[in-house]
């Protein structure tokens, strides 16, 4: 069915190499050096035969550079399958692919390749910018397409054809979009957790949370359904760390199988949390949630968990009590691991817990001389605290004195288990900046906070932050306020100017209804989304019907629009009010026969009514010039029913 | 199984569909469109993708894959409109030689303000032309095939058809025209004319000698290169032929019986070549057939008739 197949002309392989390069470009960022330059050496040297006319790189050649960068990606990656692996993969045969390409048919396999390229970058990529990028590049491969089809195209009517098709596919990819009936990802596995994220982990080492604090990137924003809570009560719970080396908070051993307890539940908050992927099994939700709409369980020591993680971005929303009171029935087992320490390390920071248990009878006393050795002592906190030696504790207690908030943190939980009493850190975010503009909180990665948690008879475990002791302002007023002036600080947590405040809140808000209304839109939304619109119980194949049907309506619009050009109007409507005129003759006996031209007609018709003869032919004239001329006056129409009208015998 | 659907597809389309007479126009009902392989294989990547975006939750990917779906259904529409109201008429022929190729010539108008991109044209035997046709505009159109034997050449049932936007579908219309060009046999590549004399027409004329050059006429396909005025050429007057003025009065006729060879065709071969040369002296001349005899005459008229007599002899009157 096809032609024979010609060769590729110059203009059509620049096309195509232009194609690539769009589509790969996004990739340079995160691909190893040696690919993106290889790739680029390839595009590069097609154009160049192209442009040169010269001939072809032979196939052991070819072969030659794809087996040495397989060898290559294999050294990188270690495989060629997984997300990142196959994508490096998929550019590297593609930018190759181009200099084997001979015929239409690899020049449509490039075209294909280049597309499923485009879809590869929203592993990282899914933002407005990065939506306007991907329409960029459609409209220069669409261009490129038509060109396979029609090599005498110039560029210009080939830009204007391929711009239509594009402007044409938008409504009807908005109802695809809309009603295409969602299915719950993932189909056959998890992607791979194998690109370099930040976010919180399951350990906590000192640096690890100030490092946190230098990305701007968002962990989750969240709306409140009425008033927030005041800022030094925001406390967004992440992994729990109760197990500790003498260097390294971890999550430890301590499960147990009693489930957690919540009491006393006062201070009810709703919101709904948007998290960014972080691809680790945890939610976060203010200390303590009581309830959450997604299937989550609630671990022994208060860690919300979904059971896979979170590898896409997830909405929900939750119940949060600021009063409670957790697990005062604790198991004594967990009660005994919450004591435990590294034999023999931090000797001093031992005498000084206790000596404050001598001093002191109840645990509430004690940890207020702890946070009052923290307030008092001279302590610091800063970004940049220097580095400790093998007794960490002891070293930042009374040599440096200099910390973050895991400094204080660990340290405050290594004196209170030193004075018997339990007790764990707690890593999570702290706080949020208000968008005034969408009514919403935007918790960053530099949010990223460490706090305590010690178990007193009675009331449980509390909640006890010692950098509050040291920076209040870090608690009230985030981490600008405290260390303010800092070259640490990333960009977006420096005070700036009203103005610049507004346009980044104003961005953030749009990226956020992007986020919910476009990357979160999947089959709970869709349904909400048609019940909305009245369309109640909506099942699949209701779905599909509604789909098909505009879908089709929508395209038979189109047709409607486009045929209308092959149609002119003006003929039709001069050919109905000829047959109205022929219609007045018959009734006076003269009757066009089948095979009779206008103007055949008019002579016989005004041979035979001699009377109407003038008429006759001024109305058949003005009908053939308005049906068969190439231009037509405006008003023709309008005139020529007026003569037909006027038209009496 | 897609063999048989093809075929029964082609016999359902020529069944509603008459042989064309004079313009034929492009309607919704006579253009039909299915997919291409290249279709078939986007559609594939089309779900690959959906895949892909389901199983990695990409929002953005719902988007660029909806986008080419509906660039796909589009190209469809596209497709269809760049046949519509297409004008198409069979154009004059020129007769040929066997072995050279025969041009069937069709005018192509399109009247209307849309210009039409990747337009093809081809026969039956996957002869092809490929073309574009501007807003308004007429084009001549010619299709090349090449002529293997004498007699009538049909063009059979044409296809006019496009890819046009993407590739992606296969617009088609099928055109029936009763046009055919007439196929002379190959003039041998050199034989002595036969004498010319009385009605017998014994003996041979003498070639060499008392030839009168008379002037020059139009260059026609089978002319001996000897013959092509050079000069004339050179002075670019276009191709020229001498004619010469051999013994006048003389009836030369060229025969069957005598053309000396068993074979019919090479017989037909070597009337060919006489009736080339014949004319290219400017002779008069007649020829003889088993059952025909076209009386002697000269000029183009006279060369025509008997080549298309040799072109058709046995071959069924059509």
């Amino acid at each position: 069915m096809t032609a024979a197949p010609r060769p590729l002309t110059a203009a059509v392989i620049y096309g195509l190499v232009l194609s690539v390069l769009m589509v790969c470009a996004p990739h340079a960022e995160h691909l190893p050096l040696w690919l993106s330059a290889l790739s680029g050496m390839a595009l590069l040297w097609r154009a160049l035969i192209a442009r040169r006319n010269l001939a072809l790189p032979p196939r052991w050649l070819l072969l030659g550079i794809t087996l040495g960068g397989i060898a290559g990606l294999l050294i990188v990656y270690h495989t060629l399958f997984g997300q990142e692996a196959g994508v490096a993969l998929l550019i590297m045969l593609t930018a190759l692919k181009l200099l084997e390409m001979r015929t239409a048919r690899d020049a449509t396999l490039v075209i294909y390749l280049s597309s499923f390229i485009i879809i590869t970058n929203f592993f990282y990529s899914q933002t407005i910018l990065t939506t306007l990028y991907m329409l960029a590049t459609l409209l220069v491969i669409a261009t490129t397409w038509l060109h396979l089809q029609s090599a005498r195209l110039t560029l210009r009517p080939r830009l204007r054809i391929a711009a239509l098709l594009l402007a044409q596919s938008i409504p009807l990819m908005l109802v695809l979009f809309v009603l295409f009936p969602r299915v719950q990802g993932p189909l056959w596995g998890m992607p791979h957790d194998d690109l370099a994220r930040t976010g919180l982990t399951d350990s906590m080492s000192p640096g690890s949370i100030s490092r946190l604090s230098l990305s701007d990137d968002i962990a989750f924003r969240v709306t409140f359904k009425d008033v927030p809570p005041p800022r030094e009560r925001m406390y967004w719970r992440g992994p729990v760390l109760s197990a500790y080396d003498g260097q390294t908070w971890t999550v430890g051993k301590a499960q147990t199988g009693r489930p957690p307890q919540l009491d006393q539940l006062s201070g009810d908050v709703d919101y709904s949390v948007m998290l960014e992927p972080h691809y680790k099994n945890w939610l976060f939700a203010l200390e303590m949630p009581v309830h959450v709409s997604i299937p989550a369980r609630m671990a022994y020591d208060f860690e919300l968990l979904q059971r896979e993680p979170v590898s896409s971005r997830e909405q929900y929303d939750v119940r949060s009590a600021l009063n409670y009171r957790a697990n005062a029935d604790e198991d004594p087992f967990q009660l005994r691991y919450a004591l435990q320490l590294p034999p023999g390390l931090d000797p001093r920071a031992r005498l000084l817990a206790q000596g404050w248990r001598k001093q002191y009878g109840s645990d509430e006393t004690i940890m207020q001389a702890a946070l009052r050795y923290f307030n008092q002592q001279g302590f610091v906190y800063t970004l940049e605290p220097p580095a400790l030696g093998g007794n960490a504790v002891d070293d930042f207690l009374f040599n440096s004195r200099q910390g973050f908030c895991e400094h204080y943190a660990g340290a405050f939980v290594f004196l209170m288990r030193a004075a018997g009493i339990p007790a764990r850190v707690v890593t999570g975010y702290q706080g949020g900046e208000f968008n005034a503009l969408g009514n919403y909180f935007i918790v960053r990665q530099s949010d990223a906070h460490a706090w305590a948690e010690v178990w007193l008879q009675g009331r449980g475990w509390v909640r006890v932050d010692p950098t509050a002791a040291v920076s209040p302002a870090r608690i009230r007023n985030g981490l600008a306020a405290a260390i303010p002036n800092s070259a640490a600080l990333p960009l977006m947590e420096r005070t700036s100017s009203a103005w610049l405040l507004r346009v980044r809140f104003n961005l953030d808000l749009i990226a956020y209804q992007w986020n919910l209304w476009v990357l979160g839109y999947d089959s709970m939304k869709q349904m909400a989304l048609l019940s909305r619109l009245g369309m109640a119980d909506v099942t699949w194949r209701k779905l599909a019907l509604y789909m098909v049907g505009i879908l089709g309506s929508l395209v038979g619009l189109f047709a409607a629009l486009m045929l209308r050009r092959l149609y002119p109007r003006n003929a039709d409507q001069a050919q109905r009010l000829f047959l109205q005129f022929c219609r007045k003759l018959e009734k006076a006996g003269v009757v066009r026969a089948d095979h009779e031209g206008p103007g055949d007609f008019a002579a016989r018709a005004a041979a035979a009514l001699p009377q109407h003869a003038a008429a006759v032919r001024d109305i058949t004239a003005r009908y053939v010039a308005l049906r068969y001329g190439e231009t037509h006056p405006p008003g023709a129409l309008d005139a020529l029913r007026r003569s037909i009208a006027a038209f009496k015998l | 199984m897609r063999a048989s659907l093809q075929q029964r597809f082609s016999a359902w389309a020529r069944a509603r569909q008459t042989r064309h007479e004079g313009t034929v126009t492009l309607t919704q009902r006579s253009v039909y469109i299915i997919p291409t392989r290249r279709g078939f294989a986007f559609a594939g990547a089309l779900v690959v993708m959906l895949l892909g975006d389901i199983n990695y939750v990409l929002g953005l990917g719902y988007v660029l894959t909806f986008l080419l779906a509906s660039m796909g259904l589009m190209s469809m529409l596209h497709a269809v409109r760049n046949m519509l109201r297409l004008e198409i008429r069979a154009g004059r022929t020129e007769p040929v030689f066997t072995g050279d190729m025969a041009e069937f010539r069709f005018h192509l108008h399109n009247p209307r303000p849309l210009a039409r991109h990747g337009l093809h044209l081809r026969d039956e035997h996957g002869h092809h032309t490929e073309f574009d046709l501007p807003a308004n505009q007429t084009l001549e159109v010619g299709l090349p095939v090449p002529a293997t034997q004498r007699g009538w050449l049909a063009t059979g049932r044409l296809t006019l058809y496009t890819e046009f936007p993407l590739g992606l579908f296969y617009a088609w219309s099928y055109i029936y025209f009763d046009t055919r060009v007439l196929v002379y046999p190959r003039p041998a590549p050199a034989a002595r004319l036969p004498a010319a004399g009385g009605p017998s027409g014994s003996g041979t004329v003498n070639v060499a000698g008392d030839e009168d050059f008379t002037g020059l006429r139009s260059y026609a396909a089978g002319d001996t290169p000897q013959r092509i005025a050079w000069k004339a050429l050179a002075r670019e007057q276009g191709l020229q032929v001498k004619q010469f003025n051999a013994v006048q009065g003389n009836e030369l006729w060229l025969d069957w019986l005598h053309a000396p060879s068993e074979d019919p065709e090479q017989k037909l071969a070597i009337l060919a070549r006489w009736i080339l040369d014949a004319e290219a002296r400017g002779l008069t001349y007649g020829l003889r057939l088993p059952g025909l005899e076209l009386r002697p005459a000269s000029g183009m008229a006279q060369h025509d008739d008997c080549l298309r007599a040799i072109a058709l002899f046995g071959l069924e009157a059509t």
